[in-house]
């Protein structure tokens, strides 16, 4: 609204102006500036702008919002509206995403109008659930079929987020054999029907992989190996959850010598690594070199876990612990101060750090930790520092002003 | 004539530090202190059995220390729009006093009987003493805008003048001649009512954990300082299990309803520090009860939405599931987690739970585990928790859901992980959920793990005397992680891959809708700092016209390989206002 007023002021001054008749060029730049709403107000003013509000490139990019009253306190994409844009401008489609709520309905909706993009060329695709995984509740042969039109019918996906969903192998297949060139980010964590061999099968064809992120069952010595053949690109980001199941859940190990494969290969890349385990299911990890660089630990981890991550992790750049336990880390962060070299990110919740202990961490990594998120309980006063101290110390060692995270007390 | 003077008692329950009971005795010849019960409030409103029976206590108590003042309280059933023009003919009132509100709704309200009784020539007499400071100085000295963090509100309240004496208790010096006119029928037609009259069924009612009253309050101070002194440690206590109990010492009904007077107990605190640290100066940190309800006052007070996400400036839309019967197992302490249903049950039994067992359960109920609304667990605490007032309740709330003010969503409580740390033997589950009682502590937090024997032997069969786990948690959390995160990289519109979320100097089209991928080149912000500039940011969603065009909702259209993140600590930023457009 502010660029049209602008121009008004400026045409005026110029000669009388007909609106209708603003060039095609200018009407699609201002229209690119306006909310969807505001194009469609704008769109009722006159045949010209009517058609400029049909221009394909205002139609590359389209979220569609899927909610149903009884799920979702937010509102959806009205139906006209989808209507209109399968009819009008589904060619014009390249970047899309839906967004669906907890209800089944709304997963197969999405899917419905993934079944009649069939003149769409996507370059990017993604299924989001905003609450409760609804595509998995879809009947796994209709989302299937839906994503296979797009697989086959864009050949040039370059992004596809697919989490939590019922894809399976057959139809990773389909995937490859259409956009094996073009496939740069790929995200499926929480896979269930994906096998080893089918992800395997995309780290072999698609060369151009850039991002993947799936869940630890999946990653085997073997996906690693093609990540780091010859002919794949450098890998930039790795992302992988590691979900217990069930209490007392066996975890394979992976070798040490592939992951020195991925680095050798890509030096730079990011291993992002999500915990969701019971403490005693840490067996497998961490007692090898492992070139992860962001390590968050979504439940309890043990104080030995994170003394093995100390000695084990040196690319570790972010660590982020949700609960520890009531005996504090000391030691183990001290360590991690030591070994990990590159740490600029922690944060802390349910633990315990003396005071002292914290300070001499800070001080040990220094300026380089620009994320320090420490909830206040975590912070243990001792005969050194009380909790009104510390903050001064740390800041001191920061180089610029820190407090601790605080929740109200009522 | 003379001055005829009724005060208005809504909160302030109490005749210590009443600034404005004290101005309007001054002159007065005749004094009326009243209590207006609005008829709609008991039966539909949203206020448990426990939070009556304490307000019920505090009028009676008000009346006991009136009637040693030679007056009494008169309780007025009706609204106030109705009852004021009454009374101000009937008693012929000249002037009018209260307590400030500084609640939107209770402005709104007060605006009105402004206006009816400057038509009935009433003089208005209103001072401030529910919060320690004039909180619109507060919004003043933050250039006309609420602070959004605490620090930055803790930074201003060092700038601030310091906080107003007490007025003195109104005795019977004060009162002097001012008289109260009592009919012989005061009990009828103005006595503080009965639980039963209110239409609450007592038959089988405990009796009250916490009494109310300005009597209660003031003994409860007195002990509440006498052990901080005894401990003579002023640091925040360690929790343990003890905590979870309600504690004879307990202040926050008594300052939510206002027995007792937010500022004595300031003061009280202050005199203490510095005689058991020798006269040095206390930190902020000894008031931090104090300070956080006013911090929540501060933030809500020119916002009459703040109880609501839509339409929320300083709420973030976040795409909660509806889903009744989930939150009703929550309400109702059937979650199958023994830690928060004990809490639940605790909270619908006495009315209060410590301050970490709210966090338990507000976090269970929202980011944690269920993905519920934070705006469905507000009402059930306005509902049965003595201290939630409407500030405090929802901008708690908000705070715990990580819908404004807080964003380290990281900081998870567990179900079963967190309580177990706190009381390793599980006392407290047994005192509040009795049929867990035989459990071992091994497995009374997680009771659905023990062995066919175990619960055979603790007669409690999981599934048939007490409900499995309403939810998996590990697959919850995660679940619920990843949304959160979805949520903040699109707030802090993050692009590219560095460690920290860049928030961008300028309004953006992150959530709005346009297709123009901009790039934001803002100045990155460190995190946790004293820096707080407030940006202007769209929100996402929209109160629509009555046009057909409305229905098409906000599309947020961008390309994700740019949002491809991939931490955690990465999406934190700084709070900003959402304007809505």
């Amino acid at each position: 609204q502010k660029k049209k007023k602008k121009k008004k002021t400026k045409q005026d001054t110029i000669t009388d102006c007909d609106w209708a008749r603003l060039p095609q060029e200018l009407l699609l730049h201002i229209f690119q500036y306006l909310p969807l709403l505001d194009r469609a107000y704008a769109s009722q003013v006159c045949r010209g702008w009517n058609q400029a509000f049909h221009m394909p490139e205002l139609w590359r990019c389209f979220e569609f919002e899927l909610n149903q009253p009884a799920s979702s306190y937010l509102k959806a994409t009205h139906p006209d509206l989808i209507k209109q844009i399968i009819k009008r401008h589904s060619n014009h489609l390249q970047y899309v995403s839906f967004k669906v709520d907890s209800s089944t309905e709304s997963a197969e909706a999405a899917c419905d109008i993934l079944s009649q993009l069939v003149n769409c060329s996507l370059k990017t695709l993604g299924l989001i659930s905003t609450a409760r995984p609804s595509f998995m509740e879809v009947p796994k042969s209709h989302f299937i079929s839906a994503l296979t039109v797009v697989f086959v019918n864009s050949k040039s996906l370059s992004s596809l987020k697919i989490d939590d969903t019922p894809v399976d192998d057959p139809s990773l297949k389909v995937l490859v054999a259409n956009n094996s060139d073009t496939l740069k980010l790929l995200k499926m964590s929480s896979c269930p029907h994906v096998s080893p061999a089918g992800i395997l099968c995309v780290a072999d064809q698609c060369h151009g992989l850039r991002e993947l992120a799936l869940n630890y069952h999946l990653l085997s010595d073997e996906l690693l190996l093609a990540l780091s053949s010859e002919r794949h690109v450098h890998l930039e980001h790795l992302r992988i959850d590691v979900v217990s199941e069930n209490p007392g859940q066996h975890f394979h190990t992976i070798k040490k010598s592939s992951w020195d494969a991925m680095v050798r290969h890509s030096p730079k890349f990011n291993l992002v690594m999500y915990f969701f385990l019971y403490e005693d299911e840490f067996g497998p990890f961490f007692n090898d070199e492992i070139p992860v660089t962001h390590l968050y630990f979504g439940r309890s981890v043990s104080k030995e876990v994170l003394g093995r991550v100390g000695l084990h992790c040196p690319r570790l750049v972010e660590l982020v612990v949700c609960a520890n336990g009531l005996r504090p880390l000391d030691e183990e962060l001290i360590r991690i101060a030591k070994h990990c070299t590159q740490l600029s990110a922690i944060g802390l919740g349910e633990c315990e750090v003396s005071c002292s202990a914290f300070v001499e961490f800070v001080k040990m990594c220094g300026r380089r930790l620009s994320q320090l998120s420490i909830m206040e309980e975590v912070l243990i006063p001792d005969h050194k520092y009380s909790l009104d101290e510390i903050h001064w110390e740390v800041s001191k060692h920061l180089g610029r002003v820190w407090f601790p995270d605080m929740m109200p007390t009522w | 004539m003379g001055v005829n003077t009724i005060h208005w008692f809504r909160k302030g329950l109490r005749l210590h530090d009443n600034p404005s009971l004290r101005d309007s005795i001054r002159g007065a010849d005749t004094l009326r202190c009243i209590y207006i019960l609005d008829p709609w409030f008991a039966g539909s409103s949203n206020v448990g059995i426990n939070r009556w029976r304490f307000l019920l206590h505090c009028l009676e108590d008000l009346d006991a220390s009136l009637r040693k003042l030679n007056s009494r309280l008169f309780v007025i059933r009706g609204q106030p729009t109705d009852v004021f023009p009454r009374l101000f003919k009937e008693w012929q009132i000249n002037r009018l006093s209260y307590e400030y509100d500084s609640e939107p709704f209770g402005k709104e309200r007060d605006a009105a009987i402004q206006k009816l009784a400057n038509e009935a020539a009433v003089e208005v007499m209103v001072q401030i003493s529910h919060t320690l400071y004039d909180l619109d100085k507060i919004i003043e000295l933050n250039g006309g805008q609420p602070p959004l963090t605490y620090k930055r509100f803790q930074a201003l309240i060092n700038r601030m003048d310091a906080v107003e004496l007490p007025a003195e208790t109104i005795t019977c010096e004060v009162i002097k001649k001012c008289a109260t006119p009592i009919g012989d029928d005061h009990d009828d037609k103005f006595g503080v009512p009965s639980l039963e009259e209110l239409g609450f069924e007592t038959e089988g009612l405990t009796t009250a954990v916490w009494p109310g009253g300005e009597t209660e309050a003031l003994m409860r101070l007195e002990r509440h300082l006498e052990r901080k002194a005894w401990v003579a440690n002023f640091e925040r206590p360690r929790m343990n299990a003890n905590s979870l109990l309600a504690s004879p010492t307990g202040l926050s009904p008594y300052l939510r309803f206002g027995c007792l007077s937010c500022r004595l107990f300031y003061f009280k605190l202050s005199d203490l520090y510095r005689k058991v640290k020798k006269n040095s100066t206390p930190p902020l940190s000894l008031y931090g009860q104090l300070l956080w309800r006013e911090f929540f006052y501060t933030t809500a007070t020119n916002n009459p939405c703040f109880d609501k996400m839509d339409g929320n400036p300083v709420c973030v839309q976040i795409p909660w599931d509806r889903n009744p019967e989930a939150l009703a197992k929550w309400a109702e302490g059937r979650t199958g987690f023994p830690w928060i249903d004990a809490i639940m049950s605790q909270l619908r039994q006495e009315g209060w739970i410590h301050h970490l067992a709210r966090h338990a359960v507000a976090c269970f109920l929202t980011r944690g585990d269920l993905w519920i609304s934070w705006e469905e667990g507000m009402k059930v605490f306005e509902e049965l928790l003595l201290d939630a007032d409407w500030s405090v309740n929802a901008g708690s709330w908000m705070w715990l859901s990580c819908s404004s003010f807080f964003q380290q969503f990281f900081h998870c409580y567990c179900p079963v992980g967190f309580g177990r740390r706190t009381d390793p033997n599980g006392d407290y589950i047994r005192r509040y959920l009795p049929i867990l009682r035989a459990y071992p502590a091994k497995y009374i937090y997680d009771p659905w793990n023990a062995p066919e024997e175990v619960q055979k032997a603790a007669k409690c069969i999981i599934g048939v005397h007490y409900p499995k786990p309403m939810v998996n948690h590990a697959e919850a959390s995660r679940i619920n992680i990843e949304r959160m995160k979805q949520i903040y990289q699109q707030l802090s519109c993050y692009r590219g891959l560095g460690l920290l979320a860049t928030v961008p100097a300028n309004p953006t089209n992150g959530p709005s809708g346009s297709n123009v991928t901009g790039v934001n080149t803002g100045t990155s912000q460190g995190p946790g700092g004293s820096s707080e500039e407030q940006y202007v940011q769209e929100g996402t969603s929209r109160t629509g016209t009555q046009q057909l065009l409305h229905l098409i909702s906000f599309h947020v259209l961008f390309t994700f390989e740019e949002t491809s993140s991939i931490t955690f600590l990465k999406t934190c930023f700084i709070p900003r206002v959402f304007k809505k457009r």
